[in-house]
């Protein structure tokens, strides 16, 4: 309980996991927060991954750390710019107003 | 030792809580200040942890970048009056199967942290910092030659989703004097130049 180790953040990452799945799926109103929640998942990925680099030493999983905040930053931008095209032909992003696919 | 857990609890639980709050508040805009809430929590736990270079990546990026990019969204869209809410609507199937879903990966996910058997030489958390080099010099080391193969395709991956983005949302405007390079270069002095017999008392009509 005291002893803070690789069990601890790898429990952290599973929540922050889990909580970010739950938004994903409960969430119908907006998509801006679906994006949020993919965030939330590529978060706990990277505690994951630098606990684990850090635990056992070895520099090569904050690289893929470094790997997968490109990947985060470059799919939250993409993400945003289909939103506002999105929003600028059909003036709402309510997840429930995006059927054009009968999804 | 115990400061160490202390920082540790204090941390996760406010990362937990923001994160919570993320996919459970009202108005989007409050998701989003959570969303930052949690980037922050989490990088400090990344500082503490050793890895002090990706928590201050964490930090620029995310919170001065990502965050920043989803409120400008926000208040771009007017979507802050839409409250969100999870229980409105006509068909309402989607609640439980989520949450068996997500319970599910919970569980999953919980059993392999619970039942994991550490190596002998996983390290605790009190022989962490011995190294004697900083954690910036060793990733340094390894991600310029090793690894330089993904540090190139990150770069590239950040070029296409900067020309993405703004071919998306680029818009032709009507109406809006632009420049015109090659008109520019093209011109020469024989078309550009005119001579004219200006009548006294009368004035010259120019650019028709």
């Amino acid at each position: 309980m005291i002893e803070i180790g690789l069990g601890h953040y790898l429990s952290l990452g599973a929540i922050i996991f889990f909580l970010g799945v739950i938004g994903i799926f409960l969430n119908r109103k907006n998509v801006i927060v679906i994006l949020m929640s993919i965030e939330l998942i590529l978060l706990a990925v990277n505690i994951n991954l630098i606990s684990f680099s850090i635990f056992s030493g070895d520099i090569v999983g904050q690289i893929f750390t470094m790997l997968i905040l490109t990947v985060a930053a470059a799919e939250a931008a993409i993400g945003l710019a289909i939103i506002v095209v999105y929003y600028r032909n059909r003036g709402s992003i309510r997840v429930e107003d995006i059927h054009g696919m009968k999804g | 030792m115990i400061v160490h857990s202390i920082f540790f609890y204090f941390f996760s639980i406010i990362a937990i809580f923001s994160s919570l709050m993320v996919i459970t508040s009202r108005s989007t805009i409050n998701s989003v200040f959570f969303l930052i809430l949690d980037f922050i929590s989490v990088g400090c736990l990344f500082i503490m942890v050793g890895a002090e270079f990706l928590g201050m990546i964490l930090l620029i990026v995310y919170v001065g970048a990502v965050a920043v990019l989803f409120l400008f969204v926000v208040m771009m869209l007017n979507v802050a009056e839409q409250k969100q809410s999870w229980f409105i609507g006509k068909k309402s199937t989607h609640i439980p199967t989520g949450l068996i879903v997500s319970v599910l990966i919970l569980l999953e996910l919980l059993v392999v942290v619970g039942g994991w058997k550490y190596k002998e030489d996983v390290m605790s958390s009190s022989s962490l910092f011995l190294s004697d080099t900083s954690n910036t010099h060793q990733l340094g080391l390894v991600m310029y030659t090793d690894y330089i193969l993904y540090f190139q395709l990150a770069g590239i991956v950040l070029l296409l989703a900067m020309i993405g983005a703004i071919l998306l949302t680029f818009r032709e405007r009507k109406g809006v004097k632009k420049q015109s390079y090659i008109n520019q270069i093209s011109r020469n002095p024989s078309n550009a130049i005119e001579l004219m017999e200006v009548e006294s008392n009368q004035g010259v009509k120019i650019d028709d």
